[in-house]
């Protein structure tokens, strides 16, 4: 059989993992509703949840596509459609594949056709290198949560403000990433325009700017609660389309 | 026989699902080297390996250790099998959490982190179906010039709003850390995208440094 990169069969193959990725959110959905029934949860407000991660996850995955379509360009669609439903992201894919290739003494994008032999070998790089947490979860993540239970069973008030810290601490490490080129302001760089650092600390700005509204409009409007997130992702995405024009 | 937990059948289940994940994964290009019959260039395997795992690797363990406690456990076994933690799973968990005043530490939180990330992987997973199979006519949309700046900038939008929402209740424990990585990101030319991800664990860690500080003068 002939081997190109957009093969019928390469689809058929990422179609059959990407359908049992599926079958696992679908299932762990179903054991975490049936549980809550028999808490008696709420389940007004488990739907209210399930509504508001459907909606706050259509713009990041539609940046998604966006990087399966800027891989296909040299890997094909089965390959990028498969390891970004898997796993992956756009950086950490183009990172393998290129190490991959360029161990053969090629570059990725330069190279017209892939052959199978290549494919088998970029598959595999980027296969065996990101496949540590899928192992890891199963055999770490009982003793750390069990951790968690025991500092919650010593001391409940301490482990809440442990789990904040490290939601305040990942949310930080972001903040800062905001402002990595900042310093462009007083530090050009040949070609980019200094104010270009400011695009996504003005974005971020607008996000919060308009999360702080949606906040007070909240106490009249308390189904906006339930969008707010998203509302705020979606706006402040919008608004890099002048700002970037603008500052960039 | 005693019957399982919910949480000991989350991680029973959940370690099924993986380990038969990591064999499907394995499958992929196993079974095209057999169908196209070809080996893989061993030699250039190893040497693509060297320059990519033990990156990956580390990076790998590191996050496992970082987030699995933010995940809980039904979040876990999924998220690190879809992928896109800290800027779409965890988020979603985050404001699940908080949207609905559960802690996570407990069994509601348990539940609810496990729905948000379980309907955000599915939601993902058809968009992208919906995007592979309409690829001719969304490419030239997509790819737009217009819309370029909007996706390049979904970090910084997405964390303006969770920002907010969650360092303005809990600004005691936020003060010290947005301030020690506004200072590292400005004035290290190194931190920037690629690096964030190392990044997160520093700054968990030193978060939780200075929250026990606190906690332990009476300040939290």
């Amino acid at each position: 059989m002939e081997f190109y990169v957009n093969h019928p069969v390469l689809f058929f193959l990422a179609g059959v993992i990407i359908l049992a990725v599926l079958g696992q959110s679908v299932y762990f959905l179903w054991k975490a509703m049936k549980r809550s029934k028999e808490l008696g949860m709420d389940q007004n407000k488990l739907m209210k949840t399930i509504r508001t991660a459907a909606v706050f996850t259509i713009a990041p995955a539609v940046s998604i596509v966006i990087s399966v379509i800027t891989l296909a360009k040299s890997l094909g669609i089965p390959l990028p459609w498969l390891r970004l439903s898997v796993v992956g992201s756009l950086s950490y894919e183009a990172i393998a594949a290129s190490n991959a290739v360029s161990a053969m003494g090629l570059e990725l994008g330069k190279i017209s056709e892939l052959t199978a032999q290549q494919y088998v070998n970029i598959t595999l790089v980027m296969t065996i290198s990101i496949m540590v947490g899928i192992w890891l979860v199963p055999a770490i993540s009982k003793k750390l949560l069990g951790g968690m239970s025991n500092l919650e069973a010593k001391d409940k008030k301490w482990a809440d403000i442990f789990q904040n810290a490290m939601f305040i601490g990942m949310i930080a490490a972001f903040l800062g990433y905001v402002f990595c080129d900042f310093s462009m302001l007083w530090n050009p760089t040949e070609g980019v325009a200094p104010t270009t650092g400011l695009i996504p600390v003005c974005v971020m700005g607008v996000s919060a700017a308009i999360m702080v509204v949606l906040g007070l409009a909240m106490k009249k409007w308390k189904w906006l609660g339930d969008y707010a997130l998203p509302i705020s992702l979606v706006l402040g995405m919008a608004s890099a389309i002048p700002i970037t024009a603008l500052l960039g | 026989m005693k019957k399982l937990s919910y949480i000991d059948s989350v991680h029973r289940d959940g370690t099924i699902w993986n380990l038969t994940m990591m064999v499907l994964m394995f499958l992929y290009p196993l079974t095209v080297a057999l169908i196209f019959q070809a080996m893989p260039d061993w030699q250039a395997l190893i040497m693509g390996l060297i320059a990519t795992a033990p990156m990956y690797w580390a990076v790998g363990v590191i996050e496992t250790i970082t987030f699995v406690p933010m995940l809980g456990a039904g979040g876990s076994y999924l998220s690190f099998v879809t992928g896109n933690i800290s800027n779409l799973k965890l988020p979603c968990a985050i404001n699940a959490l908080e949207q609905n005043e559960v802690s996570a530490n407990s069994e509601e939180g348990e539940i609810i982190s496990t729905v948000a990330i379980a309907t955000s992987s599915i939601v993902t997973t058809v968009i992208i179906i919906v995007g592979v199979i309409c690829i001719v006519p969304l490419t030239p949309i997509l790819e737009a010039p217009v819309l370029e700046p909007a996706f390049a900038q979904m970090l910084p939008a997405l964390f303006g709003g969770l920002g907010v929402a969650f360092v303005s209740k809990n600004w005691k424990i936020a003060v010290a850390p947005v301030i020690l990585m506004l200072v590292l990101f400005i004035f290290i030319p190194a931190l920037n995208a690629g690096t964030v991800g190392i990044m997160v664990p520093v700054s968990v860690l030193f978060t939780i440094g200075v929250s026990r500080i606190l906690y332990k003068r009476g300040v939290l």
